[in-house]
């Protein structure tokens, strides 16, 4: 099947060729990134996590989305998920690649990355990051690879992939919790120290993840001579709609203990997030546009009649993207070392060579999910049109 | 339209074997074994003209040993070497092995560059004599 | 054959005695079981060891402008000068009160106390949650208490920072052998990539040696020993003065005790 990824309009050899190129400038710069140090990033001793681990929580929850094809389809027969339960696990295979290449270029020492499993620490939680990690994505290797070859063939799924897709459900839960827990767990780093970090990872992902299906879904409509019907997009949508409404509820609730409480160390992050601190003001722009974003976003998704026309699904779904990236990036991993243990108020400002490695791993990722979807519509367009010619390019 | 297929099958083989078989004959014959003399005047100089261990097992084993030296003397305190004969030494790269083996060019790089190894012991440890105390 | 059995029986033996030797000899045994090579010019003096090591600092003691502490530390560990707050690697270095002990501050906190450079450096923490959260190991708790770093082993990934409470650790972001004025042959320096911190002068307490800023403290202000041995000289501070730890609430068990 891999060869009818080889088979494209110059639209889409334009768009690879892009990708390719926005991967390489991506790898000089690691490259540069591993003969200086990470001292190339603007990352410093008081804010040691910085764009790269962003991503990677970021992404963690876009990987997600295939649970919200594959349990309604598999546990509740919900039949519109039919045809594209296999777009979401693309979609996982291609996020979860992101979160690990995100935690490789964030290593100081990346040569000894198999210390990890040399001499495997059950205490840490990282360690079981990258089991949980590794895991999903050979579950979804495999699902969405044997159910597409099935379609091909137009023969059932064999009996042995149901057990996984099973697996995948509570697995997908798991990837969420685990990386959630990285950060629930630090003692005093007040800012992460909650017991819905996890819940919260959950809902924004059910957000994040199906708007970006959503929006390939339009995509595929539109260029890809793929429909995965009117009835799916729109499940979808309302899975959008509740779990990004969640997801604010969530923020909010965080908000109220923060104030409320009136416990300093509790609220010093929130204010340097939304107002500024002691002058400090860098996130402020981000955070107000994660806030209009997601507002709008949730108006037009609750409300029926716009979410049903595609010129507000479109954008609504880009808004959702968008400031959940804001979020759980962004808004979340650099916060938590504004200000420092030490009451230090040091920002972080990502450089030039660290903005280029980001996207390189973005391009990457986005390569692998434009080839999977270009297999997936050559089948899908050869199945339902048993006598056309293989569907062309995107 | 068959031959071309053969041809570019035969090819791609071809490439394949190349690649893997570079490391095998690229540079044979290009360069010789260092030979290692031992007629040094800080040989010469030494009590007991003995490593640690035999001479056989130091070759072959030398890395192995640096490396549980290592993780003892810095996980588990021992700090602590007693050789087979009894003899007892400090594990320590810098404080006894090059001791004695004062010249790291000479006597690690010549080898290490030879077999294409780059142990990175020395992007920290610090080679006696290097900077002044 | 026989010879070769006999000798693995032996360092059986031997291995297992050590497992049990911290909960039934202490101290003591640790000395012994260091053997003094006969007859070496240089032989190591024996070993300073101790059940639970930890530090009492009386910053009231500090001299206004005084780096002696910190001078020496860096110098015997080859801790880089990057001369910028983003590359930063210290192992002890001084803050003001406010910023060491947030939770007791005030407004109207006396001069003293406000003027106050206390030093901080590793807490050497008894419930430490760099360990607890590390992948490989590459940082661990001795026996002692010492809390290690292994830069042989570390991957760099920096959660260790992130899950310190103190700001104690470091990270290479840069190769920083260029940024050491005087190398101490002794020491290794670290290589870009490592996280680095105080490890309490292991490698001085090894060889007979206090601690370099407890030696080079002139005010005497840090008190080094065994916190396990009720007659060591920090016990009996303890039982004598008030002290008070770093975000102590936190469960971590920190073991720098500060007298003020």
């Amino acid at each position: 099947m891999l060869e009818k990824a080889l088979h494209g309009r110059r639209g889409y050899w334009i768009w690879i060729a892009c990708l390719i190129l926005v991967a390489a400038v991506g790898f000089f710069f690691y490259l540069r990134q591993l003969d200086y140090g990470l001292g190339i990033t603007g990352m410093s001793r008081d804010v040691s996590w910085g764009l790269y681990i962003a991503q990677f929580t970021f992404l963690v929850g876009v990987a997600a989305s295939a649970v919200m094809l594959v349990l309604p389809y598999y546990l509740h027969d919900y039949k519109a998920f039919g045809k594209i339960t296999v777009l979401g696990e693309f979609l996982a295979v291609a996020a979860v690649v992101m979160c690990i290449l995100f935690v490789f270029v964030d290593l100081g020492r990346p040569a000894r990355v198999l210390n990890v499993l040399l001499h495997p620490q059950p205490a840490s939680i990282l360690f079981w990051d990258m089991v949980v990690l590794s895991g999903y994505l050979l579950i979804n290797i495999v699902t969405g690879w044997v159910i597409l070859s099935c379609t091909k063939k137009e023969i059932p799924p064999p009996s042995w992939v149901k057990p996984i897709i099973y697996l995948s459900i509570p697995w997908a839960i798991s990837i969420h919790t685990v990386t959630a827990f990285i950060y629930a767990g630090l003692p005093g780093r007040s800012f992460w120290l909650t017991a819905i970090m996890a819940p919260r990872f959950l809902a924004s992902a059910f957000a994040s993840g199906p708007a970006l299906l959503i929006l390939v879904c339009l995509i595929l409509r539109r260029w890809g001579g793929f429909d995965a019907g009117e009835k799916a997009i729109q499940a979808l949508a309302k899975i959008v709609a509740y779990a990004l409404a969640v997801s604010l509820f969530f923020v909010g609730v965080e908000l109220f203990t923060a104030f409320y409480s009136g416990i300093p160390e509790h609220e010093a992050q929130f204010i340097y997030l939304f107002a500024g601190l002691h002058g400090h003001s860098g996130l402020v722009g981000w955070m107000w546009a994660f806030a209009v974003l997601a507002a709008g976003a949730l108006a037009a998704l609750l409300i029926p009649g716009l979410r049903k026309q595609e010129k507000w699904l479109a954008p609504a779904c880009v808004a959702v993207f968008a400031s959940l990236w804001i979020e759980k990036g962004l808004g979340l991993v650099i916060p938590g070392f504004i200000p420092s243990p030490l009451e230090a108020m040091t920002e972080y400002h990502p450089t030039g060579p660290e903005i280029a490695i980001t996207l390189g791993v973005w391009a990457v990722g986005f390569l692998i999910l434009t080839a999977f979807y270009k297999i997936f519509t050559a089948v899908r367009g050869a199945a339902s049109m048993p006598a056309g010619p293989t569907a062309g390019g995107r | 339209m068959k031959q071309h297929k053969w041809g570019l099958i035969f090819l791609g083989l071809a490439i394949f074997v190349i690649g893997v078989t570079f490391p095998f004959w690229y540079g044979k014959g290009k360069s010789t074994p260092p030979v290692l003399s031992l007629e040094t005047p800080e040989i010469a100089g030494l009590a007991r003209k003995e490593c640690v261990e035999d001479k056989a097992f130091m070759r072959s084993d030398h890395m192995k040993m640096l490396k549980a030296w290592r993780d003892e003397a810095v996980r588990e305190g021992k700090r602590v070497y007693t050789a087979k004969d009894g003899r007892t030494f400090e594990k320590s790269l810098t404080g006894s092995c090059l001791q004695c083996h004062s010249n790291k060019e000479q006597f690690c790089d010549r080898c290490h560059t030879y077999v294409g190894a780059a142990p990175s012991c020395f992007d920290c440890h610090i080679v006696p004599g290097e900077v002044k105390k | 054959m026989t010879t070769k059995r006999r000798d693995f029986l032996k360092i059986a033996g031997a291995s297992a005695l050590t497992l049990l030797a911290p909960s039934l000899f202490g101290p003591a045994w640790a000395e012994d079981a260091i053997v003094i090579p006969p007859g070496r010019a240089s032989g190591p003096t024996p070993a300073l060891s101790a059940r639970r090591w930890a530090m009492a600092i009386d910053a009231s003691r500090c001299k206004e402008g005084c780096t002696d502490c910190i001078t020496a530390c860096h110098a015997v560990h080859n801790v880089p000068d990057f001369s910028n707050p983003k590359d930063e690697v210290k192992w002890i270095w001084n803050e003001p009160f406010s910023s060491v002990f947030p939770a007791e501050d005030h407004p109207h906190q006396g001069k003293a106390i406000q003027n106050l450079r206390i030093p901080v450096l590793c807490n050497h923490c008894d419930n430490p949650p760099c360990v607890r959260v590390c992948p490989t190991g590459a940082t661990f708790s001795r026996p002692d208490g010492i809390v290690m770093m292994d830069y042989h082993r570390c991957i760099g990934c920096r959660l260790c920072m992130a899950a310190c409470p103190y700001g104690a650790r470091s990270m290479n972001f840069r190769n920083p052998r260029p940024f050491i004025a005087k190398i101490n042959p002794d020491f290794p320096t670290r290589a870009k990539g490592v996280v680095e911190k105080c490890n309490f002068c292991e490698e001085r307490l090894a060889k007979g040696m206090i601690p370099a800023c407890v030696l080079a403290c002139k005010e005497k202000a840090i008190v080094f020993g065994d916190m396990e041995d009720p007659r060591s000289e920090i016990r009996l501070l303890m039982e004598t003065r008030f002290s008070l730890r770093r975000r102590a609430h936190l469960g971590t068990a920190p073991q720098i005790y500060y007298i003020l």
